[in-house]
């Protein structure tokens, strides 16, 4: 009789659990960031897409470097990342066949609304990152080698400082974590305006600076090679590829708005 | 800003609309933990009364094994899958990563462990008490398996809780294996971690309440069975 009940129990977890696989068979696999997840671009860009075509986008949200590593492995028919001198690798590797610019946003210094080392009235992004580093005021980076984490050690390398030392505090976390430990423990942080934008426990942290050239944001989308991984779904993955560039999809892009306010521009050529 | 009243509030207001994406994220939580756990005792109970019973060379190595990785970092088993099944792994031509069964191999391969380790201990205990007995009826050992795992069943009972609860509270190794993917592999302790991150602290804590209530409501209707059982049977 025990027996009996636990065979049915499981032939019917069975069924139901063979329901969820069984689901839709056009799909790709989009390995994409935590900005683009976050802010809720996604969910507002795909059902459009999906409506379209009858193609499914399955997200994958995850920092740029590890994006690339899954798209290095086969793991991901599409990429959607914001790293251009990464994603040109990608290409030069033969990972990829062609990189297109997409959209962009912009980078903006978030800190404590008191602004210990006086950022706000910053000349330029430069002039910004050395006041920090002058006034060893805490800051917190992603250091998880993301697209972010990779535009902010640049800019440090700009500006000819060597971020290390008590003040500099590296997480290893994506950007909403990243936050969440800057506005605990008082931190300066380099973060995405799309990701900022949307979120929703700043506690004391206060948009510090924005506005310079250098903050310019870019994301691209790579088409991946069939050559490396022929088993990819690269029509279905190709058709997203170029609805994102399509007048269609620049258009759902500059549609999402957070409280008013775009936070993706779309620059397809 | 997030006070405990908020949370209970948004876990209240979520529970009460019964917002169909959660049912889902409840829903595929809980076919994947049972789903594991249902797979790991089906190896594990058979596993660890054969642990408690035969004396081999090298025993106490396997059981210091077990015990050690009742204590396997989700994440680790979660890297582990996510290597075995990923395209350039020995079983990528499944094309099982990002999938609830990539997650119910990593969620077995964390509460097997458990489950055999207690289990070895339950029944040597048993078998302790009843060994001359078992002895006189003339049962070999490999009979002796199906009467030890029936005598220990109360017991055993809270073995496979002590799983379920492993499974369902994890987050390392569904997040790599699952990719946390809305509508796919989105589960309760992934959707938690997603909310964290957007800063949205009253609805992950929210969310964490429901995943207790749940777990509480499963262990529950456990405990009833096991005591209806035990009066019963005297």
């Amino acid at each position: 009789m025990k027996k009996a009940t636990a065979l049915i129990t499981a032939g019917a977890l069975g069924v139901t659990f063979s329901g969820i696989l069984m689901a839709a068979d056009d799909y790709i696999t989009l390995a994409s960031t935590t900005s683009t997840e976050n802010s809720g671009l996604f969910d507002t860009i795909i059902p459009t897409f999906t409506e379209e075509t009858g193609i499914e986008v399955r997200v994958v949200a995850v920092g740029t470097g590890q994006a690339f590593e899954i798209g290095r492995r086969g793991d991901a028919d599409s990429l959607l990342v914001h790293d251009t001198a990464g994603e040109e690798k990608f290409v030069a590797e033969g990972y990829a066949t062609e990189r297109l610019n997409v959209m962009y946003n912009d980078f903006v210094i978030v800190g404590p609304s008191d602004d210990p080392a006086g950022i706000s009235d910053s000349e330029n992004v430069i002039d910004a990152m050395q006041r920090i580093a002058e006034s060893e005021s805490p800051f917190a980076s992603r250091g998880d080698d993301s697209g972010t984490n990779r535009a902010e050690l640049r800019l440090w390398e700009d500006a000819g400082v060597t971020p290390q030392g008590e003040w500099y505090r590296e997480l290893g976390s994506g950007m909403g974590p990243t936050l969440n430990t800057a506005a605990g423990m008082d931190a300066y942080t380099f973060t995405d305006r799309a990701t900022w934008v949307a979120f929703d426990n700043p506690q004391d942290l206060t948009l510090l600076f924005e506005g310079d050239e250098a903050l310019f944001n870019q994301y691209g989308s790579l088409l991946l090679s069939a050559e490396r991984h022929p088993h990819l779904k690269h029509d279905l993955a190709a058709q997203w590829h170029e609805w994102l560039v399509s007048d269609k999809g620049q258009q759902a892009i500059a549609d999402f708005e957070v409280d008013g306010q775009q936070l993706f521009f779309p620059n397809a050529e | 800003m997030l006070t405990s009243d908020n949370a209970f509030s948004t876990a209240l207001t979520l529970i009460l609309s019964m917002d169909s994406a959660l049912i889902d994220i409840v829903m595929l939580s809980l076919q994947v933990s049972l789903m594991a756990v249902m797979i790991a005792s089906l190896i594990a109970l058979p596993l660890g009364a054969a642990l408690a019973l035969w004396r081999f060379p090298g025993r106490n190595v396997v059981i210091v094994a077990l015990n050690a990785l009742m204590g396997l970092p989700p994440v680790v088993a979660g890297l582990c899958v996510y290597l075995l099944l990923s395209r350039a792994g020995p079983l990528g031509e499944w094309g099982l990563l990002f999938t609830p069964t990539a997650m119910v191999i990593a969620q077995v391969i964390l509460v097997l462990p458990i489950i055999a380790a207690l289990t070895r201990q339950q029944v040597e205990a048993l078998h302790g008490e009843y060994a001359e007995q078992l002895n006189s009826l003339g049962l070999t050992r490999l009979r002796m398996i199906p009467t030890l795992l029936w005598d220990a069943r109360f017991g055993l009972l809270t073995v496979i809780l002590a799983g379920f609860g492993r499974a369902s509270a994890e987050v390392g190794a569904v997040m790599i294996v699952g990719g946390n993917i809305d509508g796919v592999t989105r589960v309760m302790t992934t959707s938690i971690v997603l909310e964290t991150s957007k800063g949205n602290l009253p609805m992950a804590l929210g969310l964490g309440i429901i995943l207790l209530a749940l777990v509480t409501m499963i262990n529950a209707i456990a405990h009833m069975i096991g005591e209806t059982a035990k009066r019963r049977l005297g």
